[in-house]
């Protein structure tokens, strides 16, 4: 058979970096064929070139066993080729029929399209309202729009970036279901991922990429995660070690039923929230993203400050009425998603960043900074937390997602906060720094600290925490131990449709949490 | 009576000048663009098209003389923003400050000069009823084709699909640059209908209302205008009603003592702004229309990417 795509010798360097060196892949016509790789492994670099959005330096495209010479966006289309973006590119503030209608060529029919919207959706199981507005659209909806946007095209090789990152497991599901239903209709399928789970579930091949290479071609159903996490890393990565916890007898923090309006336009509010840390545990906030945990963890940290002070109690002492960095003084440590802007400042050195929030180690006397102390800060945690850095005049902006989590961690873990709050920890980092970064939260929960890990990775929330909180539309539900619930449960819940646990009374939760 | 239908008639006169202008800054802010140079474009209107009229032009030259040159007066802001990416503000600050200059040059010697200004059209019949004959029908022909150009904007914008591409950039020039719209040159039109218009407001003023070139005769119209788009919340229907208000706001200055109204003018003129900066308090408090009619990108530079 001829393959529907096939790659030869795709080379590509950015100033600094080789991208891509020397791809080869090919795609059988029906086939879902997965491209795994770490963040950096070169997979959305090679993604832009087969879709036409870059040139690559060297190499061959081939589309049904034809070359293509000159390639760009327009190409691909005209080959049948679309991409669904991990970052939707929809319009807000039109409907969706208006969102396709603007990359449909010709004059707009919007009653036409529209039928044809719901004939697509309906067919393939992704329904969507083409007259609904955009910006009511939860991510999954935004995604099945895109999906559908593609689809109306007829393509004949579909490129889907990451497409479950933003997925409950049961829209998960549902997706694998339309794109097997694709597959067997004849369309082609490129998956990148880095989940090895997805990847062995659905895909029947895979090509893994690493640091720009390809360093295995496999069938994904017959090979073990252990021996494709081995092909992404290039090691096997460490055992966590979980050592059961000892609770303190007071919640560290607790938040009283908190109300807030949203910040933004498309933002949510919060209502009603309640949830108490103790001591020793590492306590789950899961949700799809856009459910709240933005105003929650703006909210705790004191970026936004609530409106009455007993809203949010740290070791008994109502703190919401303070700003962040009166919430620092008093032991909250906050490690926000972003790292490049908020958590720290992408052009300054890393000395200067540590002083940001370490100034609180006395490296600032009447309103001057001790440069010195700052340095040997930094070099501290550069060497402590394995920060893979020139040393602490690096700058923030130059070290990889990984190395700067590290960093970011290690500053805050180091004025030994009794709290900290933790919002994404491994996003846009690699496996190994991922693992580590977890490791160092279940020792520092261990340690007697109370940890509140923000996340929408499902699976990372059940392999560190001791109990979880899902977030949905703003509202918190009770608290679940991890050990008596389950993948299942917390997806459903995390859509708003599964049945809400009873609330457990607080008087018996606590005590049942102290002894 | 006849005080308040002359009132209605002078109010209904002194807002067209104002729909022009903000109807143009409408659609160059709907694309994501601020210009805030539409004083500058309506005295460069307004000095071009008596030009015109003493160069000995028919009127309907005039007209299109004060509407080319709005449009090449905006093209300076157009370049400076979106060819060199400069800040907007800036830019467009230059542009109103740039303009009144050229203006006052090019207006050089006609001043005071009264100008054969164009007339109101008498309809058979229609103007001859009373009352309604004198509100409605006895305008000189700019003031219906404000109505047309209100009618044609709203349709432009929310029934073709350039106008809702128009509106996309606005929103996210990013995506729009993904999907294959050619953000710049779309920006660059929006920007040259604005100052079109904003020159067919200004001739409005010194071919039709004044009639006659003084310099400086704007008189902060442009800086209301800019103020109107926002007071309307970014929709069309709005800018009617308030450079209706915001008209009837001038009338009551000029005719306040007339009509023994004790309230200083001065408070009147600075009515339109309160009234604006009230009304940008209640909308954004209103998130939904806010994320329905705010262009989210606006006076944001773009950068094609990739």
């Amino acid at each position: 058979m001829t393959p529907r795509l096939e790659l030869r010798g795709i080379s590509k360097s950015y100033p600094g970096v080789l991208a891509n060196d020397d791809i080869s892949l090919s795609v059988l016509p029906g086939e879902i064929h997965a491209v795994l790789g770490e963040n950096g492994a070169g997979k959305s670099t090679l993604m832009k070139i087969i879709y036409g959005a870059t040139p690559a330096d060297a190499g061959q495209i081939y589309c049904d066993g034809k070359a293509v010479p000159e390639h760009g966006p327009a190409v691909s289309r005209e080959l049948g080729i679309e991409m669904v973006y991990q970052h939707f590119a929809l319009f807000e503030s039109i409907t969706v029929v208006e969102n396709i209608a603007l990359s449909m060529p010709g004059k707009m029919d919007l009653k036409g399209l529209a039928l044809r919207i719901r004939e697509v959706s309906e067919r393939y199981g992704l329904p969507i309202d083409p007259d609904r507005l955009v910006l009511s659209l939860s991510v999954g909806e935004r995604q099945r729009v895109e999906i559908v946007r593609c689809l109306l095209r007829q393509p004949k090789l579909l490129i889907l970036d990451e497409p479950t990152s933003v997925l409950t497991p049961q829209a998960v599901r549902k997706l694998f279901e339309t794109l097997r239903q694709l597959s067997d209709e004849g369309c082609s399928i490129l998956y990148i991922s880095h989940k090895l789970d997805e990847v062995r579930e659905l895909c029947h091949s895979a090509t893994v990429l690493r640091g720009g290479k390809v360093t295995g071609e496999t069938d994904p159903r017959q090979a073990t995660s252990a021996e494709l996490a081995r092909m992404m890393v290039g090691k096997d990565l460490p055992e966590m070690m979980v050592e059961p916890s000892e609770l303190s007898h007071m919640p560290l923090l607790s938040v009283n039923n908190l109300n807030l309006a949203p910040e933004t336009v498309t933002g949510t509010s919060l209502k009603a929230v309640s949830l108490e840390v103790f001591g020793g545990e590492i306590v789950g906030i899961a949700g799809v993203s856009g459910n709240g945990q933005g105003e929650l963890a703006a909210a705790i940290s004191g970026e936004k400050i609530t409106s009455a002070a007993e809203d949010i109690v740290l070791e008994g002492r109502p703190i919401g009425h303070l700003n962040a960095g009166r919430r620092r003084d008093l032991g909250l440590g906050f490690v926000p998603e972003e790292r490049l802007g908020r958590g720290a400042v992408p052009p300054y050195e890393l000395s200067e960043n540590a002083l940001l929030t370490a100034h609180r180690l006395g490296m600032v006397k009447h309103g001057m900074a001790n440069r010195r102390k700052a340095r040997d800060f930094a070099a501290d945690v550069i060497e402590k937390y394995n920060v893979k850095a020139s040393g602490p005049s690096a700058k923030a902006h130059g070290l990889s997602g990984g190395n700067l989590q590290k960093f970011i961690m290690g500053r805050e873990i180091e004025l030994s906060p009794k709290v900290l709050l933790v919002s994404q920890p491994t996003w846009g980092v690699d496996v190994g720094a991922a693992a580590y970064v977890r490791q160092t939260l279940i020792d520092l929960s261990r340690s007697g600290q109370a940890v509140i890990v923000i996340s929408e990775e499902l699976e990372e929330l059940f392999e560190i925490c001791d109990r979880l909180y899902v977030i949905c539309n703003g509202e918190l539900t009770p608290s679940l131990n991890r050990a008596d619930t389950n993948v299942e449960e917390v997806g459903l819940l995390m859509t708003g449709t599964g049945s809400k646990p009873a609330a457990p009374d607080v008087q018996t939760e606590s005590v049942r949490y102290a002894v | 009576m006849d005080l308040f239908i002359s009132m209605f008639a002078a109010t209904i006169i002194a807002a067209t000048p104002l729909i022009f202008a903000a109807l143009g800054e409408l659609v160059v802010e709907k694309s994501g663009v601020l210009n805030l140079g539409i004083e500058g474009m309506m005295l460069v209107g307004a000095a071009f098209g008596v030009w015109a009229h003493f160069a000995g032009l028919p009127m309907i030259v005039a007209l299109a003389a004060a509407v080319l040159a709005g449009a090449a007066a905006s093209l300076l802001f157009g370049v400076l923003a979106l060819t060199f990416m400069t800040n907007q503000y800036a830019a467009g600050l230059a542009l109103a400050i740039f303009g009144t200059g050229v203006s006052a040059f090019i207006g050089r010697g006609f001043g005071s000069t009264p100008v054969d200004a164009i007339q109101p059209i008498h309809l058979p019949g229609l103007s001859d009823i009373p009352v309604i004959g004198a509100m409605f029908f006895q305008y000189d022909p700019l003031v219906y084709f404000s109505f047309v150009m209100f009618g044609a904007v709203s349709w432009f914008l929310y029934r073709t699909k350039a106008g809702l591409a128009l509106r996309a950039i606005g929103e996210s020039p990013d995506s729009a640059h993904a999907i294959g719209f050619e953000v710049i040159k779309i920006r660059y039109l929006a920007v040259m209908f604005g100052g079109a218009m904003a020159g067919l407001g200004g001739a409005y003023l010194s071919l039709v209302y004044t009639p006659l070139w003084v310099e400086n005769m704007t008189a902060g119209r442009g800086w209301i205008a800019l103020a109107l788009v926002v007071f309307a919340a970014w929709r069309p229907k709005r800018v009617i009603l308030g450079a209706w208000l915001f008209g009837g706001m001038t009338i009551l200055q000029l005719q306040g003592q007339a009509i023994g109204l004790k309230v200083p003018s001065e408070l009147l003129s600075a009515l339109p702004y309160l009234a604006t900066i009230a009304v940008l308090v209640l909308i954004s408090r209103n998130r939904q229309a806010m994320a329905l009619d705010f262009p989210v990108s606006l006076a944001q530079p773009f950068r094609p990417k990739g």
